[in-house]
Formats: C-alpha cells, structure tokens, sequence
C-alpha cells in the first residue's frame, strides 16, 4: 500500500477490454459499482422476502429507507412526483451504499471519481429537461422567465436564470465528488501522521496519538458526510423533479 | 402516564418544601454532606431544570440535533452553489471567447453574469428569495390536493 494520500483513487484495470478502438476495461472503479448495486440489491431482497406484517429488524430498516426516500419526494414534489421514486430511491441506495463501501480500509471508493457523480448529475438534469418539454411543451421555458419582472430586465434575467440552471449539474457533481474526495485524503493523511511518528520512539508514538484520535473523530465525520450527501443529492434530485413538473417559478 | 403525575406532584410540592427550607435558619444540618444534598435538591427544584424542563430541553436538544444535520447538509449546498455558479458563468464566457473572438468581452460579462446567477443560487438555496404567486398557488393547490389524499386513505 502506497504511503502518499491520493494513490488510493488509483484506477487499475482488472480486465483488458477494447471495443472498436475504446477503452471498456473492467477496473477496480467498475468493481466496486457492480459490488454497490449488488450489496444494496442483495440487501434489499433479502431482507424484505419475509414480507413480515410485523417487521424484523432488517425489514424495518428496507422499509425506513423506503418511507425515507418516499417521504423526501412526496415533500419537495408532491405526489405527482411519486413517478419518479424508482430513479430517486435507486440514486440515494447507490450513492449511500457507494460511500459507505468506501469506508472500509483498503476498499475503492466510486463517488470519489468526478466521472461519477458527473455522470450521475447530467443524468438528473437531462431527465428533468426531457420530461419538462414533454410533461410542458414550451411552457417548460417558463422556468426561465420568472413572473414580474419589468421587459427591460427580461434579456438579463433570463441569461441569469440560464447560467443558474446550468449550474446545478455541476455544483451536485462537485459537491458530492469534493466532499468524498477530501475526506477521505484527511483521513489518509491523519492516518499518515499516525504511522511516520510511531516511527520516531518513544516520543513520537505519544506524539502519535493526537492523529491518532483525529483519526477516528474523522471517520465519524466521514459516516455523517457519506450518509449526508446521498441525502443532499436525493433532495436536490426531488426539487429539480419539482421543477419539471411545475415549471413557473 | 406516571411519570406525568409524578411531575405534577413534584411541583406542587416544591414551594413549600422551598419555603420551609429558607424560612428556618436554625434548621441549619450539621452535617456537611446532608447541607450539600439538601443545597443540590434545593437548585433543582428551584432552577429551569425540573423534570418537566428538563424532559423539554431534552426534545429540544434532539430536535436541535436534528436541524443541525439539515443545518450541515445546507452549508455544504450553498458553498457549492455559489462555486457552481461562477464557474459556469465564466465557461460559458469563455467558450463564446474562444468561438466568436470577442476575448475579453464574453468573458467579463458572463463572469459577471455568473456571480449574479451564483448569488441567485444561494439566496434560493437558503430560502431567501420568495418563489413567485403563480408557483406558490401551484404548490398550496398541490398540498391541499395531497393533504385530502392523505384524509381518502
């Protein structure tokens, strides 16, 4: 294992794959995404095959992720919205189940790539701009122009509410890509700290445990920030949602 | 159920036991530990922290606890708004830079442009920037529409 904080993004092809002159190879990243769907699909089934009218615990916590997720969407884009639960509880599992795969030692995380949560992103929005024209027609423009504003402002206004919406693939891609990306390199180099100053003696392995213990306040830190940004994610998803469907804002 | 009326019993009973308490100066304890005990159970029953209080300050902490978490996940939003929405703003001038050879116009307007879209995102991220009637109708139409669907089922 490579003592420097960033080799753990490395990406390393498991499986040499070329398709008319692309790169498909199976790499570790494409591991861990087929592992994260399979834990969270496995988990899932599992648990809820008993379909006890009296939960077990392992149900109870299926259906609170269920209740959690459908609770989120009824809120944010009301029950019209409810059509789009597939995508949003598929998206909250994955990015919650990718993170907390991450979390364990010598484990890959996926959401740390940007390519990831990119591709997450544009996904949401081109979702969101599809079915905006097809639910709305044109009327979907509307989301641009906001109501009352005087003619003279309307060319400037647009142009901003334009860069504004452009903006939210990219500030949800960054947010949740920075947010893993950053914590997990702290923890690496804590971790780091921990290991070169055991090295030093006497002194230094008492000099050690001031990382040491930062080390393990910021692996709570990163449990709470893998479980928030799936949850910031799936929100921001459900208002875009919002937004496809009533469109004049 | 009990612990209600224990609460209950509690405070009807404290202003006299205060009263007796403050009242009698020669009732003074010898006993050092007893005058601590008796000054600890005199500030509790005194002080904001009666078991009623302090079962409030409990769901009060909880529910603190649980607006924080929303209070984190919005801090992380709005730093990544704002960012979002210069760096889209300055590509987009960029981009026309390069494409029509306007450099450096494009870009300084939509950098501009950007900053405005930015601080738009965070005010409408932090709740800031009321949305208009129109959706606000759309909305309270649609929670009534919901809440009825609630009292169907």
């Amino acid at each position: 294992m490579a003592n420097d904080p960033i080799s753990q993004f490395n990406i390393s092809k498991l499986l040499q794959l070329d398709v008319g002159g692309y790169d498909i190879s199976f790499t570790n990243s494409s591991l861990f995404m087929v592992a994260t769907v399979a834990a969270s699909a496995a988990f899932l089934i599992f648990t809820t095959s008993g379909r006890g009218l009296i939960p077990t615990r392992l149900q109870s916590i299926s259906e609170m992720l269920y209740e959690f997720v459908a609770g989120l969407l009824r809120d944010s884009a009301g029950s019209e919205g409810m059509k789009f639960f597939p995508i949003v509880f598929s998206l909250f599992t994955f990015i919650l189940v990718a993170n907390l795969l991450g979390m364990f030692p010598y484990f890959f995380t996926v959401t740390s790539h940007i390519i990831v949560t990119a591709a997450l992103a544009f996904g949401v929005i081109g979702m969101v701009i599809v079915y905006g024209f097809y639910k709305n027609g044109l009327g979907f423009l509307k989301l641009f122009v906001p109501s009352g504003v005087p003619g003279v402002l309307i060319p400037v206004v647009v142009l901003i509410e334009v860069i504004s919406f452009l903006s939210r693939p990219i500030s949800l891609s960054v947010r949740l890509f920075a947010n893993v990306l950053a914590g997990h390199i702290t923890l690496k180099v804590f971790a780091g700290f921990v290991v070169s100053l055991s090295g030093l003696g006497l002194g230094g392995v008492i000099g050690a445990i001031l990382p040491l213990a930062f080390a393990v306040a910021l692996t709570g830190l990163e449990f709470l920030v893998a479980f928030l940004q799936a949850y910031v994610f799936a929100i921001l998803t459900c208002m875009y949602i919002n937004d496809a469907i009533h469109p004049s804002h | 159920m009990i612990h209600r009326c224990s609460v209950r019993l509690f405070r009807a009973l404290f202003p006299v036991m205060v009263i007796n308490m403050t009242e009698n100066p020669q009732d003074q304890p010898k006993d050092e530990e007893l005058a601590k005990r008796l000054e600890r159970l005199k500030s509790n029953l005194e002080g904001p922290d009666s078991i009623a209080a302090e079962a409030e300050q409990d769901e009060r902490t909880r529910a603190d606890r649980a607006r924080s978490k929303a209070g984190i996940a919005q801090a992380f939003r709005l730093s990544s708004e704002f960012i979002a929405g210069v760096v889209v703003g300055g590509g987009i001038g960029y981009a026309i830079d390069t494409f029509f050879e306007t450099s450096p116009w494009g870009l300084i307007i939509f950098l501009l442009l950007g900053f405005a879209a930015a601080v738009l995102n965070v005010l409408r991220a932090a709740g800031m920037v009321a949305q208009s009637e129109m959706s606000l109708k759309t909305v309270q139409e649609h929670q009534k529409r919901t809440d009825k669907q609630d009292q169907n089922e």
